[in-house]
């Protein structure tokens, strides 16, 4: 049995605006195992970018547990944290989150800026490779402005991936793009997920969800659904269903 | 975290928002340059005018009738007549510190050549008023004592009463003019000196023998001024102490009476003239004062708005993995190369505008290095401080808020 990496225990997140406080989050717990690949799903408003955001330790909980491979979070220094995101979490925002006037492989380099142990030629050489691997090759020198909305989300794919972590945060990642390049990218994300990497993927859409072993419905704060999916689907076989002419 | 790898971002901010860059900038440079400038003309004129008064003659003592008014540059002791020949006497004969001394007096009236008339001043003085001011002729001769002695009707004239009484540029030398209607015989002209500090014309004379000023121009036997010169700078002040003394006893003043004359070293001018334009430099540095803080508030808004709407992109650098100190790191390093380019700009800019008034303006300029050092620091404390504050408070932001941050 693989260890849990992710475990978080009757976890609330509340946002008090004025006298008005915004329940999001209202108790939720489950566990993540080493190399599962979960979808989250749920309607607009659930909770959902909010869980994501605390499980890639970009916000902490107004009460509850919250351990990442054992450690609890809130014990964590700030600097702690920061290394976490840097070497362990690939976070793929739902608004990408690109640096303006920054060339592609300029943003997908950044995470690898902050550390220290990646030379400059290796720091280049990643985020290539990163780039080409969501078929943006022929892309890199253009700055968010001259991308279209799906070539700048799969800027932000190449930039998770970066830092080789070791689980995918994914923010509804491929909401902007269409069925043929977002199954490519669900294909490249199986690949991963094959390869040990464990991946929580937030989407709308029940056909990304087929491609997960496991998925998470919320509702207004809770988890109303969780389930095993007996019936993984290839992605790269889908994608070779797709016909030619939809390309 | 490489302090290279931090230096390569804060190096490409900076490129990238060139024009919040040259704001910046232009804030740190307009308030160094104003500050340095103005600073260097309040220098500068303190400069001029204490090189002016020394070229009048750094020993000079002058000796007025009449208590101390503290009004520099009287024209004459008025009519008090307290200053006599002897006392003139007895001074030349008892001050040991005293190389030169000649009594002085003076009025105006009308230079006459013929048909041109130009109103000036006659100075009678003896021979040594020349080694006194520090002046020599451009041409012929200045008279003897003996010619003072016999109150000869002859006049050495500035260069102005020449342009004016002989416009046809005939030599002046061995020319008679008349003064107030007395015929003098031009025996010299005065080496051209210009104006002085206080915008006199110091060209503008005649000089003849106090003799015959007295006798046949002003009909007074007492004197208006006693001019001399101390052996050396350093001996003025105590050549001022021993003409006092010796004077006290003449006019046989008690100790708790005022003196009734005024003894003036050129020393104590220059530190009259000097603390004026102490006052000038005073002001510029208040006017400079205030252009530094609205420079300094400049650069304070415009750094702290920059780092502001900066908060979403500090917030993806935190989340990517950035610590804290790597950002505050990298907003410092830009608000310092920003600040220092800046500061040295102005220093360069001020440099130039200093050239310019000097060149094109003719005021005199001195820049002064703690000028520099100050506006410099200033500037650049300014620029730093403010881009590293609101850096620090967004840095310690969870990474999730500076990013919702609009
Ligand atoms: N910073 C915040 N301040 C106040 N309320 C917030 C904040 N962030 C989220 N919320 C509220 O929390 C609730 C959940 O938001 P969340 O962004 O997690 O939804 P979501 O499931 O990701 O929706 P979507 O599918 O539209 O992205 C919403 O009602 C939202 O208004
Ligand atoms: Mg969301």
């Amino acid at each position: 049995m693989s260890k849990e990496i992710i475990k978080i225990e009757d976890l609330k997140r509340e946002f008090v605006m004025g006298t008005e406080t915004v329940h999001a989050l209202r108790g939720i717990s489950y566990t993540i195992k080493e190399g599962e690949f979960v979808t989250i799903m749920g309607s607009s408003g659930s909770g959902k970018s909010t869980m994501l955001n605390i499980l890639g330790c970009l916000d902490q909980p107004t009460s509850g547990t919250y351990e990442i491979d054992g450690v609890k979070v809130k014990d964590l220094s700030k600097n702690e944290l920061a290394t976490i995101r840097n070497e362990k979490i690939g976070f793929i925002f739902q608004s990408y989150n690109l640096l303006a006037k920054t060339s592609a492989i300029e943003n997908v380099e950044l995470p690898l800026l902050y550390n220290s142990k990646v030379s400059t030629e290796e720091r280049r050489k990643r985020a290539l490779k990163a780039l080409e691997m969501v078929g943006l090759g022929d892309r890199l020198h253009h700055t968010p402005s001259q991308l279209s909305g799906g070539q700048q989300q799969r800027v932000a794919i190449a930039r998770s991936l970066v830092n080789n972590p070791v689980m995918i945060l994914a923010d509804e990642a491929t909401g902007n793009l269409d069925t043929r390049t977002s199954y490519e990218i669900m294909s490249l994300f199986q690949d991963l997920n094959k390869q040990g990497i464990t991946i929580t993927f937030v989407t709308h859409e029940p056909d990304i969800a087929m491609f997960s072993n496991r998925t998470i419905v919320l509702k207004d704060g809770n988890i109303i659904k969780d389930h095993q999916n007996e019936n993984v689907q290839s992605a790269a076989t889908e994608l070779a269903k797709l016909p030619k002419e939809d390309h | 975290m490489r302090v290279l790898n931090l230096l390569k971002i804060a190096f490409k901010a900076i490129i990238l928002n060139k024009m919040r860059t040259l704001l910046t900038m232009l804030g740190i440079i307009i308030g160094v340059a104003s500050v340095i400038a103005m600073l260097a003309i309040g220098e500068g004129s303190k400069e001029s005018i204490r090189a002016t008064i020394s070229n009048m003659g750094s020993n000079m003592i002058t000796i007025r009738p009449g208590a101390d008014d503290r009004g520099p540059a009287r024209g004459s002791g008025g009519d008090v007549q307290t200053l006599t020949l002897k006392n003139f006497e007895v001074i030349k004969e008892q001050a040991t510190l005293l190389s030169y001394i000649t009594p002085v007096v003076n009025g105006g009236g009308q230079v006459i050549n013929g048909s041109n008339n130009w109103p000036s001043t006659i100075y009678g003085v003896n021979p040594e008023y020349l080694d006194i001011k520090v002046v020599g002729l451009q041409n012929g001769s200045m008279f003897t004592d003996a010619e003072v002695k016999s109150a000869s009707k002859v006049a050495v004239i500035g260069q102005t009463v020449v342009d004016n009484v002989f416009p046809d540029g005939q030599d002046p030398v061995g020319q008679m003019i008349r003064f107030n209607n007395i015929p003098f015989k031009v025996i010299g002209v005065l080496e051209e000196k210009g104006e002085n500090t206080f915008g006199q014309d110091q060209d503008d004379v005649v000089i003849a023998p106090y003799t015959t000023v007295q006798k046949r121009i002003l009909a007074i036997d007492y004197l208006n001024q006693v001019m001399a010169s101390a052996i050396s700078e350093d001996d003025a002040p105590e050549a001022v102490t021993q003409v006092t003394e010796i004077l006290r006893s003449q006019h046989k003043l008690m100790d708790n009476e005022d003196d009734d004359f005024t003894v003036r070293s050129m020393e104590e001018l220059i530190s009259t003239f000097s603390s004026t334009s102490e006052m000038l430099t005073i002001l510029l540095v208040a006017v400079a004062s205030i252009s530094l803080l609205i420079g300094g508030i400049g650069i304070m808004n415009i750094m702290y708005v920059s780092v502001k709407e900066r908060t979403k992109e500090i917030g993806l650098r935190m989340a990517v993995g950035g610590k804290g100190s790597d950002i505050l790191m990298q907003f410092l390093i830009e608000a310092i190369l920003i600040s220092i380019t800046g500061g040295f700009l102005g220093v360069v800019l001020s440099l130039g505008a200093t050239v310019f008034i000097e060149k094109f303006l003719n005021w005199p300029t001195s820049v002064a290095l703690y000028s520099i050092v100050i506006s410099f620091a200033v500037c650049a404390i300014t620029g730093i401080f403010f881009g590293w504050y609101p850096a620090r408070k967004a840095s310690a932001l969870d990474p999730i808020t500076a990013l919702r941050y609009e």
